[in-house]
């Protein structure tokens, strides 16, 4: 038996690293602290009994499987790599190399996440901070089109409503928290305010709030008919946002994948930097992927943009819409493909699936999914957390070294993506191959 | 013999730390190391580069910038305008390609300082929770060796520990934090004012002696205290600092009273240039240089460094671990603005800026940051940087050069400049010229010295052979943009601008030695207040790659 304390669950982007391991012959029996999601990461983890490589479906050595892969890619004339946000920094690294020898698109999911976060960053900036200073600070919680309760279960205990702080040393009792949702999620149940806006009214209800934060007078009649709330309502919740000694609003996809995208996003950055006049106010984004602030982190510090990034032209552009994963497969344009510990044959959309399926594409993942099946090559690799180690950055970008518990029979995603990559530069006269 | 033997012939040899000031010399270099001429004439060297009519200096140093970590990256993510217009980076067989703008992408960052002719530099500002972050960027960025200075001028147990007054307990946290995020030395940001900003709507300190919110203490204890610190531990660079009101008119007073607040210990001011105003709080009219005030007190105390934070005209990016001061800018030039809070530790403030030659404000700057480079008589003690990118790029320091070996040009550039300058300064009485000899130490040989780099910035046998080799030209901006040969650890990175090997150069590095007894007390603390695992905290050696423990004094 061993015990892995302090060890980190990558499931979604809370990447809490407090979680005690129990280890028995090769299995984690144990998950104490992780939550429902965590456990189920955790226990349920079995070692693949699969070959670490299959070519066209068939077993094969891991070598083959590395020039298999590098003749795909080098050979295509529009390739691209997704996923990355399962992968440890270590790996994504080398993926965004890769992606550099053969002039490829590098994209991870945060395209069909939180890109329009990304965008709207880029145009109105951020007021922001670690959870620590939610923990330690916040007396106004806000979640809006974000449901932690059932995406980010300790969210809630460990970040930001539970927790007694510094400067608010009764937890739960000094803390007023407000959920806005188009639905009454599970953390409704956790609010202390409830504001149910109609589907694709975020804008105009941020908006609202915006024209309050700065004394604007607006026409009760039409906040009511725009954002389903009486005007007195938002009123309250801009009163208490002003007295608020220091406020957050988390948000989720529920804001960034519904109409307006990255203009609603943008609502929002703008409306918490607004508040700052008042008091302090931040925002952060409640990231899925336990690793996809790092994908995002690596891509920009790499090429200096952080998804949707094309590198055919031998240096890096920068073109949501264009250069994203679902848009140039439902377009047709992308001719091979590697995915690294995703599973777009799942999520993405009919057209784009039904193109990735005709193109000779790479895949990795711990488990077999509905991507590595129609793979051309794919590999089994070791779970990062649980068989790797490597860096991930929580949701609110502070890095974390994984401890692993277990050992793996299968190459980390960074191996193979290092022998694909050895294989690539041998192939192109790149580096020592020079 | 086995080893390469590389003989730099017949250069003109510009060697300061070793009292060489333009003597024909040749340099030897084996393993990585200058070494001393082979006794036996029959050896020959394994290449000789014929350095005739060229001059040779020790790679460049430098000592403050911001090149790696969370709010570099993040000014980058925000300013994807600058990359489109910029000249792309593509890559080539032997580099990855890359981005420009005020903020390169990380390899790109390594390629242009190497074609500068430098080989070291260090990130000036990193919150100690995410410094694992800024050793990742250096293991992405090549050609350079680096390090990173550890914010704690607003650290929660630096300050409680001033408060109840434990230096010992402050020695041993400031020992234990600087192993733990392998940092090279404690940097001060606005210390204390960052923890009024996270308490206050547009919260700062306004002087050096105004109390911190919640624990008591004043700017200037926490300056006193530190410095105390740095010095028992006896670091190899001492406490760097960004002191408090960084860009008000007025502040110069704030500057004069930091420097006094060392009491003797050794202290690093940095971008002094942003701390070096007279004029009404608040009221930009009355603003005026207060660079000769401030000089007359740096000249007659030998404990005080500094380096400058140049100001070159043109459009960058501020961003600094001074969270109230990102939102003052933002204020003023109403651009996008990125903020972020550390828990425990920081802050931090990204805004994009352009430095305008016709504004009496930006130019001013301008002027000051020359005067402080003319008007310190011991270049040993002032220290070349733009605080990239924050009063401009790296890629300036050519032009810098220039402006210090030229004044007839940095008269020329002061005619274009807002006429008001001319009264506000007197940067144009001041007829100083560098030579190459002042350049050398101001750029080389001084940052080794105050950094305390014994194998840096000089060229007797022993020091790293990083060496820049310029061809001589009337222009001095020709001459350092465009290095005819640059050697990292006695590799041949840089030929005429064309990248020729790119190693990825080590990471520069303290390791004090404090009372371990003061673990328990720090777990204590952190874990009831962190959101991450005490035993998680502290970077692994696995972050450092290729590394070097800077020791500590004796």
């Amino acid at each position: 038996m061993k015990i892995v304390e302090d060890a980190t669950c990558t499931f979604c982007g809370c990447v809490c690293d407090d979680i005690t391991l129990k280890v028995e012959n090769q299995r984690i029996v144990e998950a104490n602290k992780a939550c429902v999601l965590g456990k189920a990461w955790f226990l349920n983890h079995q070692i693949e009994d699969r070959p670490s490589c299959l070519i066209d479906g068939k077993p094969a050595p891991l070598d083959e499987g590395y020039e298999r892969a590098a003749s795909i890619l080098c050979e295509a004339k529009y390739p691209i790599i997704y996923g990355l946000s399962d992968s440890p920094c270590e790996a994504q690294r080398v993926a965004v190399s890769l992606a550099d020898w053969i002039g490829a698109n590098v994209d991870s999911t945060t395209s069909v996440c939180h890109g329009p976060s990304g965008m709207a960053l880029q145009g109105v900036g951020e007021v922001t901070c670690t959870l620590g200073e939610v923990a330690n600070r916040a007396d106004l919680v806000m979640f809006w089109g974000s449901n932690p309760a059932e995406s980010h279960p300790r969210h809630f205990t460990r970040y930001s409503l539970m927790p007694k702080g510094m400067f608010v040393p009764n937890g739960r009792k000094d803390r007023t928290c407000v959920v806005v949702d188009v639905r009454r999620t599970k953390s409704v149940k956790a609010a202390d305010l409830f504001f149910q806006i109609p589907p694709r009214k975020d804008f105009e209800a941020i908006w609202c709030l915006r024209a309050l934060a700065a004394d604007v007078a607006l026409d009760a009649d039409q906040v009511e008919r725009d954002t389903g709330i009486p005007l007195a309502r938002w009123q309250d919740l801009m009163q208490r946002m002003k007295s608020a000694r220091f406020g957050v609003i988390f948000f989720g996809m529920g804001l960034t994948m519904t109409r307006g995208k990255h203009c609603n996003t943008e609502a929002l950055l703008a409306l918490v930097r607004d508040m700052n006049a008042h008091t302090r106010f931040v925002v952060k984004p409640n990231r899925g992927h336990g690793n996809v602030t790092g994908a995002d982190n690596v891509v920009t510090w790499r090429t200096g943009y952080p998804f949707g990034v094309n590198l055919a032209r031998g240096y890096p552009r920068f073109n949501p819409g264009e250069y994203t994963t679902s848009d140039t497969l439902a377009r047709g344009e992308a001719d091979a493909a590697l995915i690294v510990s995703a599973d777009p044959m799942s999520n993405l959309a009919q057209a784009a699936r039904a193109h990735l399926a005709s193109i000779p594409y790479v895949a990795l993942d711990p488990k077999e999914t509905p991507t590595t099946r129609a793979a051309a090559v794919a590999f089994t690799v070791a779970a990062y957390g649980i068989q790797t180690g490597g860096t991930v950055y929580r949701l609110d970008d502070v890095p974390i070294a994984l401890r692993p518990a277990l050992d793996s029979p299968h190459p980390s995603d960074q191996t193979v993506l290092e022998g694909i990559e050895r294989c690539v530069r041998q192939r192109k006269g790149i580096g020592e191959f020079a | 013999m086995s080893t390469a033997l590389l003989k730099i012939a017949g250069g003109t040899v510009y060697d300061p730390a070793n009292g060489i000031d333009g003597q024909v010399r040749d340099v030897w270099v084996a393993d990585g190391k200058i070494v001393s001429p082979p006794t036996d004439p029959d050896i020959r060297p394994t290449r000789q580069l014929d350095a005739r009519g060229l001059v040779v200096m020790p790679g460049g140093i430098d000592m403050h910038c911001h090149i790696a970590g969370p709010k570099v990256n993040i000014a980058r993510k925000m300013r994807p305008e600058e990359k489109r217009g910029a000249a792309p980076i593509r890559r080539t067989r032997l580099t990855h390609s890359g981005t420009l703008g005020s903020v390169p992408s990380t390899f790109t960052t390594g390629y242009l300082y190497a074609g500068l002719g430098y080989t070291t530099a260090f990130d000036a500002a990193v919150p100690p929770l995410l410094a694992r972050h800024a050793h990742e960027e250096f293991a992405d960025t090549p050609c350079l060796d680096k390090g990173l200075y550890v914010l704690m001028g607003n650290n929660h147990y630096v300050m409680q520990s001033i408060q109840r007054r434990e230096p010992d307990k402050l020695q041993a946290f400031v020992g234990w934090l600087l192993g733990a995020s392998k940092g090279l030395a404690p940097k001060l940001v606005n210390p204390g004012g960052v923890e009024v900003w996270k308490h206050r709507p547009a919260g700062n300190v306004r002087g050096i002696d105004d109390q911190v919110d919640y624990f008591d203490v004043t700017p200037r204890q926490i300056i006193r205290a530190m410095a105390e610190a740095a010095d028992a531990l006896r670091l190899p660079h001492p406490v760097h600092i960004h002191c408090n009101n960084l860009g008000l008119p007025g502040n110069w007073t704030t500057t004069l009273e930091t420097m006094k607040a060392l009491d003797g210990h050794r202290g690093h001011v940095t971008h002094i240039q942003f701390h070096s105003y007279g004029g009404g709080a608040g009221d930009e009219d009355t603003f005026h240089s207060k660079v000769a005030e401030l000089a007359d007190y740096h000249a007659t105390h030998d404990n005080l460094t500094i380096d400058v934070g140049q100001v070159l005209f043109g459009e960058t990016t501020s961003m600094t671990g001074d969270g109230p001061l990102g939102y003052y800018l933002h204020k003023i030039y109403g651009g996008k603005w990125f903020s972020s809070d550390t828990e425990m530790e920081s802050g931090c403030g990204i805004t994009p800026i352009k430095y305008r030659n016709k504004s009496l404000v930006h130019a001013l700057q301008w002027a000051i940051g020359l005067e402080w480079y003319l008007m310190v008589q011991d270049p040993w003690r002032v220290v070349m940087s733009t605080d990239h990118p924050n009063g401009g790029s790296f890629l300036a320091y050519p032009q810098i050069v220039r402006l210090l070996m030229d004044r007839s040009y940095r008269h020329e550039v002061l005619k274009t400049c807002h006429p008001q300058v001319l009264k506000r300064s007197r940067l144009a009485d001041l007829d100083r010229e560098y030579s190459l000899y002042e350049i050398a130490i101001i750029t080389r040989a001084g940052p080794a010295r105050i950094l305390g780099l014994t194998h840096k910035g000089h060229l007797a046998p022993g020091a790293d052979a990083d060496i820049t080799i310029y061809t001589p030209n009337e222009n001095k901006e020709t001459m350092f943009a465009l290095p005819r040969v640059v050697i990292k650890s006695g590799t041949v990175i840089v030929e005429e601008g064309e990248i020729r090997a790119t190693p990825l150069g080590k990471t520069l590095h303290v390791q004090p030695e404090y009372d371990v007894e003061i673990e328990a007390d720090i777990r204590t603390w952190f874990e009831k207040y962190y959101t991450i695992r005490f035993r998680n905290y502290p970077v692994s050696d696995a972050y450092l790659h290729d590394s070097q423990t800077i020791p500590c004094g004796t």
